[in-house]
């Protein structure tokens, strides 16, 4: 079967390529990439206008099955990631069970060639029920197809916890990815503490809670050798904590959310628990400093910390609501509305940030745009308008913080080994 | 709406008269000054109430305690209006087994009286409660009459009676209003 | 006439609300003197006391508000309610509305709860005190007591002294005082006080004795043991030592001076027995205040056509 992408700007930087023109795909591989290909038989699939890029993943998403399949399943947040121009996703360990042994990296692996529409690439517990007390059988869980480590949501509290973890997922070739929260600090806090804290009166969570751990994460990256990648760093200081780092040739990768770099603490005016995060929403300038470092490359990703929750659990008092927001079927036109559009950063950018960081951060098999590799595709359509309501979600939750924003630009199309996973803005079934 | 004097019924001499005459009433039905209490209703009807005293002192030459009652809390219409200024009510008397002269500039409805007369019955209860008014213009929707009237002043619904004194307003007089046509 | 609907924070009042409601309250008080302390005011309409954190005496003054002005009080507390049955506060809030409330107080350990209320029920909703945010009426019956004994409210120096950060009380009385002209300066050690002090518009000091010279009114608030995670400071004599208000304190204050708590008094720790009992504390008198005080928020929020739930 043969399919012909037809006078799209196919961009992607890894391979130097920036040009409109048509991309060749037979049984699911990029055979050909030129200007004015034919072929015999086959689809074409006309991309004028649209921008051809490598497929996109998320290195942070909870797809909450097993133990919480009324927020998400694999089946649902994988149709949400195809939606939202995702090729792949990585899922967080954090389910009930938790993902801490090899037979339940299966299970997610196994329901994800069942029910899943995109690649679902599972993310193993660092430590045994994420408790932060033993070490999870990392060996086990890597031969059954798990990419990376992480108490993602329980950050390990104890410095030798995680010096030994290190020293363990050095041995594999594994990253640990580090949900950098020092607890005591951070302790009970739903809110930056700050303005908004004071204001509405609510437990804070300093800045400094998290950039204490993001320090000390580093330099046990430094002593063990360990691939460290933090996940949704919310200040200034923390990224300026990875810059440091970076120029002294450590082996650190760091990602931020749409939702740290397009809201700050300013809109958190009354009680809306949507807008309650871990890390919560941080001050304007820590939001600027954030697409400082997207922009000068200190940030390797854009990830959602897609996190779906039941409306009957949000709808509670703010102090009492679960954290976080879903993330995955808006994060490209998020970043298309206030980066690609605005000119702060290029196509080339996003595919750096949300295709190829991503990927390298975790150690995950290349996806370039050149013949003889897998065709992962994500197919832009850059105009396209988009108004983000409770109906025009795939996930089966709907507590977005980004609910009633109008953006622009969205996923057309996902090539997923050379077959649909989105056509035409549609999930195909 | 607006409103246009239409007639004044009473000017500061008439008031000045009446005033004498209910003093000397009320001395006369109470046999004396030795049991009454005089409670004006807020604004005017305190300062009836003053001035009644003041008449009262003047032929008897007796002190006659004065109090003034805010009615606001009273009100059976609460739900339609409220009184932006309430004021405290100031009752200096012992109530319980007083003769208490409710006072008042103009006697309507019968509705602010029926209020004024609960509010007294909360502070004790007197021997008997009484009424005096300015300006009986009719219209009563409940069962109340006044036992001392200034004059009685027949007028229609639409029309309203204003009565001012000097010590609130610029001039003692009681006049009928009538709304203007261009703004009914 | 409020220009508010409900009173869920001290901003929902304008400067003349706060005006309007401390003067209807003074008519209140007088009423609160009287043999027989029962107005009509109120017949008919229907006022819940939903207390979903215990109370004793917000609720109590509460509940003796509405009775006084013949409203019909009913108590929906933790213990008897269903929330400790496992239903939201939505769900709270659906109920009581099917039931036409025309008023609901809500005390509730969570900040926000307020306008979460409010989002979902016609009724007029006022603050009974909302975690460690807001504690409106608490405010109102403060400046109350302050204008009774010191003539005015503008230009006075009020120290707020102690557990700021977990003081709903003084979450409301800060920007109460700013409102009515008033200058607020809190004091307490850097641990006890909130993030971003100057965001509230008050003056900060960490030394009680530094600044008691200047202060109108010496405002001491209670520690809060119980919401502390562990104790804050070293031990209750040595925090008496610095922040509590005692007899010597009060000699190099200005004569004039005034202790203010809005109990329960942690005797020996923030404030003295000699001073709680002494002539210059008026804790008594801001019980008494609360009272009048809340029987105006509700003649002012229930009265006038704009009611919107009393049809």
């Amino acid at each position: 079967m043969a399919l012909l992408l037809k006078g799209g700007r196919v961009i992607d930087p890894e391979v130097g390529l920036d040009a409109v023109c048509d991309v060749l795909i037979r049984d699911g591989v990029i055979v050909e990439i030129g200007t004015d290909l034919k072929m015999a038989k086959g689809e074409t699939v006309d991309c004028a206008e649209k921008i051809v890029l490598p497929g996109l993943v998320d290195v942070h998403t909870h797809l909450r099955e097993p133990g919480q399949e009324y927020k998400e399943t694999i089946a649902s947040g994988t149709r949400a990631a195809a939606h939202g121009g995702f090729t792949a996703v990585c899922a967080m360990p954090n389910t009930d069970p938790v993902c801490d042994t090899g037979s339940k990296v299966r299970f997610i692996v196994e329901r994800a060639s069942d029910a899943g529409v995109v690649r679902v690439h599972p993310i193993g517990a660092v430590t045994k029920g994420q408790k932060g007390e033993g070490l999870a059988e990392i060996g086990d869980m890597l031969g059954e197809g798990a990419v990376a480590f992480s108490d993602d949501g329980h950050p390990i509290a104890s410095a030798g916890m995680t010096r030994v973890a290190m020293d363990y997922l050095k041995g594999f070739g594994a990253t640990l990815i580090s949900h950098a929260e020092e607890a005591e600090l951070s302790g009970g806090g739903v809110v930056n503490e700050g303005v908004v804290s004071t204001r509405l009166g609510l437990p804070g969570w300093p800045s400094a809670a998290e950039e204490v751990m993001v320090a000390r994460d580093i330099r046990l990256a430094e002593l063990t050798g360990c691939r460290l990648h933090l996940a949704h760093l919310s200040t200034a200081r923390s990224v300026q904590l990875v810059r440091e780092a970076k120029a002294r040739g450590i082996a650190v990768t760091c990602e931020v959310t749409p939702h740290h770099l397009f809201l700050d603490e300013d809109g958190l005016l009354g009680y809306d628990t949507n807008l309650k995060m871990n890390p919560p929403l941080r001050t304007a300038e820590d939001r600027a400093a954030l697409i400082e470092a997207v922009v000068d490359g200190t940030v390797d990703c854009i990830a959602t910390d897609h996190a779906p929750h039941a409306p009957h659990e949000k709808e509670l008092e703010f102090e009492l609501a679960p954290f976080g927001t879903t993330g995955l079927e808006t994060a490209l036109s998020l970043v298309n509305t206030h980066l690609v559009a605005t000119e702060k950063l290029s196509w080339a950018d996003v595919a750096r940030l949300m295709a190829h960081g991503p990927r390298a951060a975790l150690g995950l098999p290349a996806v370039t745009l050149e013949a003889g590799i897998t065709a992962d595709i994500t197919i832009v359509d850059p105009e396209a308008r988009v108004e983000v309501t409770r109906e025009w979600f795939y996930s089966n939750s709907c507590n977005s913080a980004f609910l009633g924003n109008k953006l622009l630009g969205k996923a057309s199309d996902v090539l997923i080994g050379g077959y649909f996973a989105l056509r035409n803005g549609k999930v195909v079934e | 709406m607006g409103y246009r004097v239409k007639a004044e019924v009473m000017d500061a001499s008439a008031i000045d008269r009446a005033l004498t005459r209910i003093a000397h009433e009320i001395l006369e039905s109470n046999k004396g000054a030795d049991n009454i209490a005089l409670a004006g209703i807020l604004t005017r009807g305190a300062f009836v109430a003053q001035r009644l005293a003041e008449r009262i002192k003047r032929i008897e030459g007796a002190d006659v305690p004065v109090g003034s009652i805010d009615i606001s809390f009273y009100r059976d219409d609460l739900a339609t209006r409220i009184n932006p200024e309430v004021h405290r009510t100031d009752i200096p008397f012992d109530v319980e087994g007083r003769d208490v002269i409710l006072v008042d500039d103009v006697l309507y409805t019968g509705r602010t009286i029926r209020a004024a007369m609960d509010a007294i019955m909360d502070y004790g209860r007197p021997c008997s409660v009484q009424l005096a008014v300015l300006v009986d213009r009719g219209h009563r929707e409940l069962p109340i009459r006044a036992d001392y009237v200034g004059k009685n002043v027949p007028t229609s619904r639409r029309e309203r009676v204003k009565v001012t004194v000097v010590e609130h307003d610029d001039a003692d007089s009681a006049v009928i209003l009538e709304q203007t046509e261009g703004d009914v | 006439m409020l220009s508010c609907k409900h009173i869920m924070t001290m901003d929902d009042l304008t400067p003349e609300d706060i005006v309007t409601i401390l003067d209807t309250a003074d008519s209140f008080k007088e009423v609160n003197e009287r043999r027989i302390k029962k107005l009509p005011t109120l017949r008919g309409r229907t006022v819940v006391n939903l207390f979903l954190e215990p109370s004793t005496r917000t609720r109590t003054s509460f509940e003796i508000a509405a009775k006084r002005l013949s409203a019909d009080g009913l108590n929906f507390t933790a213990s008897a309610s269903a929330t400790v049955k496992g239903e939201s506060l939505r769900d709270t809030a659906a109920t009581l509305s099917a039931m036409a409330c025309d008023l609901v107080v809500v005390r509730h350990k969570y900040a926000g709860a307020p306008q979460m209320l409010a989002e979902c029920m016609d009724a007029h909703i006022v603050n009974g005190g909302d975690g460690v945010n807001q504690h409106p009426t608490q405010a109102l019956l403060d400046l109350f007591t302050m204008r009774e004994k010191l003539g005015h409210l503008e230009g006075l120096t009020v120290g707020i002294v102690g557990d700021i950060c977990h003081s709903r009380v003084a979450g409301s009385l800060v920007p109460a005082l700013r409102k009515v002209g008033a200058r607020p300066i809190i004091i307490a050690p850097k641990m006890l006080m909130p993030a971003r002090p100057d965001i509230l518009g008050a003056e900060v000091a960490y030394s009680l004795d530094e600044v008691l010279p200047e202060l109108d009114v010496a405002y001491m608030l209670r520690v809060q043991f119980e919401r502390a995670a562990q104790m804050p400071f070293p031990s209750n004599r040595e925090y008496a030592r610095f922040y509590g208000m005692n007899a010597a304190r009060l000699g190099s204050a200005k004569p004039g001076m005034i202790v203010m708590h809005p109990g329960p008094m942690n005797r020996g720790v923030e404030i003295s027995s000699e001073v709680a009992d002494s002539p210059r504390s008026h804790v008594l008198d801001q019980v008494n205040a609360g009272v009048a005080v809340r029987m105006a928020v509700m003649y002012l929020l229930l009265g006038g056509a704009d009611s919107g739930a009393a049809a």
